[in-house]
């Protein structure tokens, strides 16, 4: 089990039933509250990413010492750190990287994933017997375990990071994968196609891949938030990216020495964390409505 | 042949059947994973560049000497083949040897029991907070009106996405630097443990108090519960007598995850709040790059991951009687 | 409270009630277990708004057995749980008159509520695996109402459930206490279900489809506990959607439809004579009893002639045509289109033992003819479909189809290769059909690719297909009426090939014509299965089988999930096909009455093996073998 799977909603008990409870039962989920206000913040976020100094038109590294230690005000909305530089600036401009990061690991894990888990799920039982031991291995590293023990073999820094998030969330995407090829494998409508005359490529092509492959959207969605969790407490430790550069996860960590007399420091970048997190859960379970429901 | 092989997996289904056949059968495999884990820890700590040797010595650029250097390389075993050092290693992991910190100049294993306790007890006392918060969260959320069910939904979410490491820095903001309750570092006695402990349960009620809640609401829409209720059973009742077990199943299969991913929070938390512990011994062990206590560290939780997920099933057994029978 | 428990604790053997038979209604006057007056009920925030039921009445006297029946949807479960209290929160309910025994229920609190269920009133669900916990031993479950409801010890209780399960026909009960429902066999479960209901001796017993999930062998079973209880004066509503079963217990129908109640009556004379128009169609829809070939749909009558005159023209309905309506040809005039010989399909079971699900069967399939397998669940029946359909390798035997080998114990890998060239002669319609589609696709999709796939096979299909004609398009061209004219051309259709028409053109073309043959309009062409209605998805389960001209068609149970008027239109549909386009079909059911109606032979299963075969009047007017006696002794009829 890993926090991927349980986010995607597969911890559930295979017996019980997917409770058809509230929000109302529809045909079709109407678009919520909470993933109005995410996709919201996943454009800002977006936005601030491609363009940071369009939304915040300061300069990150820009040393103003007169004005350190500020706190929020009209001025400096999330405040100012031992140097002077502006919060909101520096969380603007990180976001870009903060974001590239979550979302190379997730495609790094995700693609990992793939072959693995499309490797034990279509080559039959000894390569799914292998594949499924090692991924067992692969799980006793559990969290950041993994990622910290390729941190060991190749150092920190920013890549190094983001590809020991990457290879830390591969083996939750592989058993989703795999599970999810499996029990299209078996479903009745790959049957009916096989009744039908229809070849192994074509039945491929037009029924099982589709069908594992559509979940992986939403898999994604998730995962980026979970990688940029992952990623900034790596830079939090100080193995991946390191200050001054403004990334979420070193910011807090700089503010942590001043968690006394600057909270803001830390609670801002943190909070742009959260949020990020939070989006992409909500946006991924929508997708994942809209697609069970489409 | 392949009636050899159903022969074998028809016998290994049969040893399943028994709890002593199941642990037997477990314990196998727990003792294939953590070889393989050796092994896959042995070859990636040979890709770091440079010469160990040096590592010990006080890293790159240290001025050493030749002598001293083979001295270390001899006394390491560095200079024997990789194949053989390789069963030297599993040689000594066998008889619980875990290696010479570089470092700390101390042996990895005393070293680390020494760390262990610590680690355990806030691993067990969050992994319980977090039942209880996740229990709370989902008989709550679940007692009816859309109202309860957002809010419920709304703060697992929250709260599972929380980084330790910003959590934690929120409560000691809290706690210690405005309201001034509880200390900021981990002190002895309890109150040293709450910060820490909340900090791991938080997010952890947010993952569990899901997946109890999605099967809290499937139990009591089943018609099981309709028919207790038509027996004249009343909602606390059903809520305890019935649902609550169902809701509880799939969160207790979780909790090998759990540990892993406590143990993983640990790092973060043993850090922040200055507390002994594995966590923290890893994570200084990577910054220093002293590869013996790392890949100790590994081990031994490792060993805590596969011992947990036998314990999970071993529940999951007794909690669910259909596993006994099918 | 406790002198009334202490009462019903004592009053289980047969009490004051139980002498009174049901027909003594009239000389006393018997105050009714429940009285229902005006009942309206529906969902949402508006009380009024909608209503699922509508304005329903009626009375169940002591000892007395009233059937609520109707169609899914129809309102008999939402009815079922007004009566408990336990419509939902989101219910309304408004009724002149709702009593239970003595006093009236209609706005009393939940409190209240509570006190009355369980005593006053017992409900027994469809399918006990999942009405009674999964996790709890049966004996607690049991034990539940009289926990609530009495002051009773624990040993009082435990020796009260000892009882209860003697009484309902589950001897040991020490041994059965103690298991959960999982280990219980489905009918076990169910007595289990009902001594939960019946532990307080409640006047008054809700039945809600109590046999829908089971065997007709255990059906019958349970339907003789639930007429015993009634004997001993219980009075029962038993919900159903089938007439056939309601008839062996019931003394009077209510027949409900949108929430109405359309009729009310005498069993005899609700069976006899039906006077609604819903009834009417629900009796005729009933295939128990109705010789091969007669019609359980009105309907669809307008076609006819043009039936006819196809058959005329068809050289395999000549046969027909000869030997009478239906009944078997001499096996010589016929040939064999589907063999199957010694066919073994073994399993192992979790605790490692080996079972054969399918054991030494062999048969034979004739051109134009109906096959029916008959057996109970377990029997191997949808293990024999799965080897028909080279969906699973048997480990003996061999299928043969049209005469060449299909599937093969012990065949090569590549062997799939091969059989694609005969797949398309055989057509397969499902029990489940939603499950049977793509999600992600539209029944356009799904047709599209049904008459796309059979390009492959096309050249097997030219050389053995050589019932087509295309002189019999035209006279029916001719001939047809105005209303049979949209499905016959749709049915000729099927024969008529693409030819050198651009192929994407002839495929939208067929895909119609396959919509048209199976009486759906081509609007559904963009909508997802999904959202279709139960028959309409196996409508073009249907469609998609025909779609690649096959003479031979595989239902494995494609009525059984339909409710009995759509089971009806969807067998008609079949008969029309099979007549229309000289179809071979084999038949997997488990509903006797259904197979009876549908085959012209029939094979019975039981445990893998058919443990009886022949002539569908032979088997079902003369059983031979006592397995093949028990289970025609236990299908429900009508009258």
């Amino acid at each position: 089990m890993s926090d991927l799977e349980i986010q995607a909603g597969l911890g559930r008990s295979a017996r019980a039933p997917r409770p058809a409870h509230p929000p109302r039962r529809g045909r079709r989920p109407r678009i919520g509250v909470a993933e109005t206000l995410s996709g919201l913040f996943a454009l800002f976020l977006v936005a601030a990413a491609l363009a940071p100094a369009l939304v915040a038109p300061g300069d990150p590294l820009g040393i103003d010492p007169l004005s350190a230690f500020q706190a929020p005000s009209l001025v400096h909305g999330f405040g100012t750190d031992e140097s002077g530089r502006d919060i909101f600036t520096r969380v603007v401009h990180g976001t870009g990287s903060s974001l590239l990061i979550g979302t190379l690991a997730t495609l790094i894990g995700l693609g990992l994933g793939l072959v693995l888990g499309t490797l034990a799920g279509m080559l039959g039982p000894v390569v799914d017997f292998t594949v499924n031991r090692l991924l067992e291995v692969l799980f006793a590293f559990p969290g950041l375990l993994l990622a910290l023990l390729f941190i060991l073999v190749f150092g920190p820094g920013v890549a190094s990071a983001t590809v020991a998030v990457g290879l830390a969330t591969a083996p939750g995407y592989a058993r989703i994968i795999r599970a999810q090829l499996v029990s299209v494998r078996s479903s009745a409508f790959v049957e009916a196609a096989t009744v039908l005359g229809l070849g192994r490529g074509r039945i491929l092509a037009r029924h099982i891949l589709p069908n594992t492959l559509a979940p992986l959207f939403v898999l994604g969605t998730l995962g980026i938030g979970q990688a940029i969790v992952w990623a900034s407490a790596l830079s939090y430790l100080g193995l991946g990216a390191t200050p001054p550069a403004a990334e979420w996860g070193a910011m807090l960590s700089a503010g942590r020495t001043y968690i006394g007399s600057a909270w803001w420091m830390s609670f801002f970048p943190g909070l742009f964390i959260v949020l990020a997190a939070v989006s992409a859960t909500a946006l991924g379970r929508g997708i994942d409505r809209r697609l069970r429901h489409a | 042949m392949p009636d050899a092989a159903a022969q074998a997996r028809s016998t290994l289904r049969a040893l399943r059947r028994s709890v002593p056949g199941l642990i037997l059968v477990r314990l196998v495999g727990a003792g294939f994973v953590l070889w393989m884990v050796a092994t896959l820890t042995f070859f990636a700590v040979r890709l770091i560049p440079g010469d160990p040797a040096e590592a010990i010595l006080g890293g790159p650029g240290s001025q050493t000497s030749p002598a001293a250097l083979a001295a270390v390389r001899a006394e390491y075993g560095l200079d024997l083949p990789v194949f053989t050092q390789y069963l030297a290693q599993l040689g000594r992991l066998v008889t619980g040897d875990l290696g010479r910190s570089y470092a700390l100049n101390q042996d990895v294993a005393p070293l680390l029991a020494g760390q262990l306790g610590g680690t355990l007890l806030l691993a067990v006392l969050a992994l319980a907070v977090a039942w209880l918060l996740a229990l709370v969260l989902a008989t709550w959320s679940t007692r009816g009106g859309r109202f309860a069910w957002f809010l419920g939904s709304g703060l697992e979410i929250v709260s599972a996405a929380l980084p330790h490491f910003w959590l934690a820095t929120a409560l000691i903001v809290l706690f210690s630097v405005w309201l001034g309750w509880l200390p900021p570092v981990s002190t002895a006695g309890p109150a040293g443990l709450v910060l820490p402990v909340l900090t791991l349960a938080v997010p952890l009620a947010g993952f569990l108090g899901q997946i109890m809640r999605e099967s809290l609401l499937a139990a009591l829409e089943s018609p099981f519960v309709l028919s207790a209720r038509a027996r004249g059973e009343g909602e606390r009742g059903i809520r305890w007598v019935h649902a609550l077990r169902h809701a509880a199943l799939p969160a207790i299969s979780l909790s090998g995850w759990a540990f892993g991913s406590l143990i993983s929070g640990a790092v973060v938390v043993e850090t922040i709040f200055a507390r002994p512990g594995l966590g923290r011994t890893l994570l200084n062990a990577v910054t220093v790059r002293d590869v013996p206590v790392v890949v100790g560290t590994v081990l031994v939780v490792a060993l805590g991951y596969i011992l947990m997920t036998l314990l999970t099933d071993l529940a999951q057994r007794l909690a669910d009687p259909r596993l006994r029978t099918r | 409270m406790s002198a009334e428990s202490a009462e019903s604790a004592e009053s289980l053997a047969p009490g004051p009630a139980a002498a009174l038979p049901a027909t003594a209604a009239a000389a006393a006057p018997i105050v009714p277990v429940v009285r229902v007056r005006n009942l309206s009920v529906g969902f949402g925030p508006e009380p009024g708004a909608s209503p699922v039921v509508e304005g329903i009445s009626f009375d169940v006297a002591p000892g007395e057995c009233l059937a609520l029946v109707g169609e899914s949807g129809s309102g008999k479960s939402v009815t079922a749980r007004s009566l408990l209290g336990l419509a939902g929160d989101t219910a309304w309910l408004r009724a002149d008159e709702l009593t239970l025994g003595a006093s009236g229920v209609l706005e009393i609190s939940e409190a209240a509520w509570r006190c009355r269920r369980g005593r006053d009133v017992g409900l027994v669900l469809q399918d006990a695996l999942v009405s009674l916990d999964p996790l709890r031993p049966v004996g607690r479950e049991i034990a539940d109402s009289l926990r609530l409801h009495t002051r009773l010890g624990a040993a009082a209780r435990h020796a009260r459930v000892l009882e209860l399960l003697a009484r309902v026909g589950l001897p040991d009960g020490e041994n059965q206490a103690r298991k959960r429902s999982g280990e219980l066999s489905g009918g076990q479960r169910q007595r289990a279900l009902i001594a939960a209901a019946i532990a307080l001796d409640p006047p008054f017993l809700i039945a809600d489809e109590p046999t829908t999930a089971l065997d007709v062998t255990v059906q019958a079973q349970i339907l003789d506990l639930l007429a015993d209880l009634k004997r001993r004066g219980t009075g029962i509503l038993l919900i159903s959607h089938d007439l056939a079963v309601v008839g062996r217990i019931a003394d009077r129908i209510a027949v409900l439809s949108e929430g109405r109640i359309v009729e009310q009556g005498p069993t005899a004379a609700v069976l006899a004579a039906p006077e609604d128009p819903v009834t009417r169609r629900m009796l005729a829809a009933v295939p128990v009893d109705k010789p091969r070939g007669l019609r359980l749909t009105a309907q669809l009558a307008p076609a006819l002639t043009a039936q006819l005159a196809l058959r005329d023209a068809e050289p395999a309905r000549a046969v027909d045509a000869e030997a009478g309506a239906h009944p078997a040809a001499p096996a010589a005039a016929r040939e064999v289109v589907l063999e199957a010989t010694g066919l073994v399909k073994r399993f192992t079971r979790p605790d490692g033992s080996v079972q054969a699900a399918v054991d030494d069967v062999s048969f034979r399939l004739e051109r134009g003819t109906t096959l029916g397998i008959v057996g109970e669940s377990g029997s191997g029946k949808t293990t024999l479909a799965r080897l028909v359909l080279a969906l699973a390798r048997p480990d003996a035997g061999e299928v043969r189809v049209l005469g060449e080998p299909f599937s093969v114990a012990g065949e090569r890998a590549g062997a799939e290769k091969a059989r694609r060239l005969l797949r398309p002669q055989l057509g397969a319609v499902y029990q489940d059909a939603l499950s049977s589609f793509d999600p992600r696709l539209t029944v356009g999709d799904v047709l599209r690719d049904a008459v796309g796939g059979r390009t492959g096979g096309t050249t097997v299909g030219t050389t053995v297909d050589t019932t087509v004609d295309t002189t019999v398009d035209t006279t029916v061209d001719t001939t047809v009426d105005t209303t049979g004219a949209g499905r016959s051309r749709g049915r000729d259709g099927l024969r008529s090939r693409g030819g050198s028409v651009d192929r994407s053109d002839a495929a939208g073309r067929r895909i119609r014509e396959l919509l048209d043959a199976v009486g759906l309009p081509a609007s559904l062409l963009t909508r997802r299965p999904l959202s279709l209605s139960g028959g309409q998805r196996q409508r073009v389960g249907i469609a998609r089988a025909l779609a690649s001209e096959p003479q031979i068609l595989i239902c494995d149970e494609p009525v059984s999930s339909l409710d009995v008027t759509v089971q009806a239109q969807v067998l008609d549909l079949l008969d029309d096909l099979q007549r229309d386009l000289g179809l071979s079909v084999l038949f997997i059911s488990h509903d006797l009455g259904v197979i009876q109606h549908v085959s012209d032979r029939v094979a019975v299963m039981r445990d893998g093996r058919i443990v009886e075969s022949g002539a569908a009047g032979q088997v079902f007017g003369a059983p031979q073998h006592p397995y093949t006696r028990a289970l025609l002794g236990a299908v429900p009829r009508l009258g």
